[in-house]
């Protein structure tokens, strides 16, 4: 399907090419940062762009995804799930689903694809020093570990509020050697967490690398972070042949910068048969406190890249809020925002209520416990799937799994533990 | 440019044989009704060129004591209207003192940068920093700004290499901004020596005026940068006493200024000569 684009001589039309030169895709993306950065970002570039055409990078990349990560991961049909919406779907509708098993990777969810790559990055450059932000903490795991594996010294920054939240995540990263510095300006949250990792980036530009979580912040981020999270894409289109014998229908995944999602789209972008839902945070709903960025927000600029943002009509940065820690954000991925206004993606908002119960439906009925941002694309999934008739194939990104947010569940099911 | 106030006061500063001495406070710190004594007082105090600060909720290249005035200014309601109300009736009492508004994109592009830069020209306000557009993305709002006559000034770091140097300059005006740390507003200081090579680096490469600024606290480091740079900007050292002060600040932040208008006058034999 992406040959039958290049055959028509549309090639420059590919959604695949992105982004320019500039960093941009379309009015997105872009390199936002201060003077004091500049020279860094130019020079990440220009490395990652020789490290793409090293064939020594990407067979160390790989070889690390096998036998350091447990990739390729499966793909899992989800029987039990499909019969079970199929049960209450009228005559001949209810789409399989399958489920991408990002959650079985080491340190359970998709950020480690990124983090190594990231890490390969820094040695590549001689810095010997990683920053990473992070929200729930998965990230910050993940940029741990791969400091441990790469013997880098390793500084998390991680809101005030959310250290208290994720003591279990803290102590993991202290144990993997990190230094946990927790964040107490503004909402001492995500975002938060990015500005004091952008500040002390800019004061220790000379020795130190910024592993960024998600595919956002000032160019190369997305393009590198997108291309890094594609493995789960290219597996996903090998595995659905192997078991379906063709492309899938649909594919959903979570939203909050969107890395994960990004993903799992872009191998398939040129593929326009594959319809696409990106599940984004709508909280209490998109009325109340939200963090569904295309559906509430507006183009500006933040953390390096212009990109849709909840913000105040002066350009103030509103406060987002999902049950997610990891979707607590009030922007998107640049490519997202792109995807969103040529219409190659829909993005649909999800409830903090409707993830609690796909969370606790899918632990049930198919014994896999989902990260919450993960439960946001089953709960699209429960939705879309009974309306497409019973041959429609759907596959679901499962890119996280839920250990880390039985606490924050239970609260919100009035259980005590 | 707009009767070029900026050029204008460099060049009597130069006349003075003394540096400029620019200060900086965030808009509407502590409250907008508490700011025009305090800008009244940066003048009183012998301020040549004022930076005012546009308050923005993430302001990712500031330190604690710029962020705190930057949350002080929003917890009290200031809104981007207010700003530029302050500022055009500060143009009514002081025709002639340069303003310069220092920011983030995004607060000063949220209504698009054309309504942002016939705004700053309507208000009186004379050059506009931002902090988080470098050159690459200077369409965003350089092309307007210099339309309106305003001046974009830019920002280089002890990380703007001489190769891109050139890329910095270009479209430049009013005054070269050097943040003399690679790091934060308010943090580190930098060394003399290291100030005195980057300015004589920039000297060679612009005829703009070369003001020096991030981590600027007091008169003697003030009067030191004041005898190699054509302007030194204080900024967190002022946004202290606000934050210390409150609505009561207005005369301590008076005499601060004074003492550091006071030291790099002392540089200037005119004022030597007069003092004897």
């Amino acid at each position: 399907m992406t040959d039958t684009l290049a055959h028509t001589g549309t090639l420059p039309n590919s959604l695949r090419s992105q982004p320019d030169a500039a960093g941009h895709f379309g009015t997105f993306g872009g390199r936002y940062v201060a003077e004091t950065l500049m020279p860094l970002i130019l020079e990440l570039e220009k490395v990652y762009k020789a490290a793409k055409a090293d064939p020594a990078f990407e067979e160390e990349y790989d070889h690390l995804l096998k036998h350091y990560v447990g990739r390729p991961n499966p793909l899992y049909y989800a029987g039990r799930l499909t019969e079970a919406l199929r049960a209450d779907a009228q005559p001949g509708k209810g789409a399989k689903i399958y489920l991408k098993r990002e959650e079985l990777n080491h340190t359970g969810a998709h950020k480690i694809n990124n983090c190594i790559g990231q890490a390969l990055l820094a040695r590549r450059m001689g810095k010997k020093k990683v920053i990473a932000e992070t929200g729930a903490g998965q990230h910050g795991v993940a940029t741990a570990t791969v400091a441990a594996l790469f013997g880098m010294e390793c500084k998390i920054f991680m809101g005030a509020k959310d250290v208290e939240r994720q003591k279990p995540n803290v102590f993991r990263m202290k144990l993997l050697g990190a230094e946990v510095v927790p964040v107490t300006s503004g909402s001492q949250t995500l975002k938060d967490s990015m500005n004091d990792a952008l500040r002390h980036w800019v004061s220790n530009v000379h020795d130190t690398f910024y592993i960024i979580g998600t595919a956002a912040g000032p160019h190369p981020y997305p393009e590198l972070v997108r291309d890094f999270q594609s493995i789960i894409g290219k597996e996903i289109r090998t595995q659905i042949m192997e078991a379906e014998g063709r492309l899938p229908d649909m594919l959903i995944a979570p939203v909050g910068g969107g890395s994960n999602a990004i993903g799992m789209f872009h191998p398939f972008l040129d593929d326009m048969d594959v319809a696409m839902v990106g599940v984004e945070a709508a909280g209490e709903g998109l009325h109340g406190r939200h963090a569904a960025s295309l559906a509430g927000g507006k183009s500006g600029i933040l953390h390096g890249n212009r990109t849709y943002l909840l913000q105040d009509e002066d350009g103030q940065i509103t406060e987002a809020h999902s049950i997610s820690a990891g979707l607590d954000y009030p922007g998107i991925g640049p490519e997202h925002s792109w995807l969103h206004e040529i219409g190659r993606v829909q993005y649909k908002p999800i409830t903090d209520d409707e993830a609690l119960a796909s969370f606790q439906k899918l632990s049930a009925l198919e014994g896999i416990i989902p990260a919450l941002e993960s439960a946001h694309a089953v709960a699209a999934a429960e939705q879309i799937a009974p309306t497409l008739d019973a041959d429609k194939v759907i596959v679901v990104n499962l890119s996280g799994r839920g250990d880390k947010d039985i606490f924050t569940v239970a609260d919100a099911l009035g259980v005590e533990m | 440019m707009t009767g070029d106030r900026l050029s204008a006061r460099f060049a009597a500063c130069k006349a003075q044989q003394r540096a400029a001495l620019i200060t900086f406070v965030t808009a509407g710190d502590p409250t907008v009704a508490d700011a025009p004594a305090i800008l009244d007082a940066l003048v009183a105090g012998g301020a040549d060129i004022i930076e005012l600060g546009m308050p923005f909720t993430d302001p990712m290249a500031d330190g604690p004591a710029i962020e705190l005035a930057n949350l002080r200014s929003l917890g009290s309601g200031t809104r981007t209207k207010d700003i530029f109300d302050l500022a055009a009736a500060f143009r009514q009492r002081h025709p002639d003192t340069p303003l310069v508004l220092m920011g983030y994109a995004n607060t000063m592009l949220a209504r698009g940068s054309d309504w942002f830069a016939d705004q700053c020209k309507t208000a009186g306000i004379d050059g506009v920093i931002c902090v988080d557009i470098p050159p690459e993305e200077d369409g965003e709002i350089g092309p307007a700004l210099r339309a309106s006559g305003v001046h974009p000034v830019r920002l280089a770091t002890p990380t703007t290499d001489a190769a891109r140097l050139p890329a910095v300059l270009e479209g430049a005006s009013g005054f070269l901004y050097h943040v003399s740390v690679a790091g934060i507003t308010g943090k580190q200081q930098a060394a003399q020596a290291s100030i005195e090579q980057a300015v004589q680096r920039l000297k060679a490469a612009t005829d703009l005026p070369v003001a020096v600024g991030f981590g600027v606290r007091g008169p003697e480091q003030a009067a030191a940068i004041g005898r190699i740079a054509d302007g030194v900007v204080v900024g967190s050292a002022i946004v202290d006493i606000i934050g210390s002060h409150g609505d009561a600040a207005a005369p301590f932040v008076r005499d601060f200024v004074a003492t550091l208008r006071g030291a790099l006058n002392a540089n200037s034999p005119l004022f030597r000569e007069t003092a004897a």
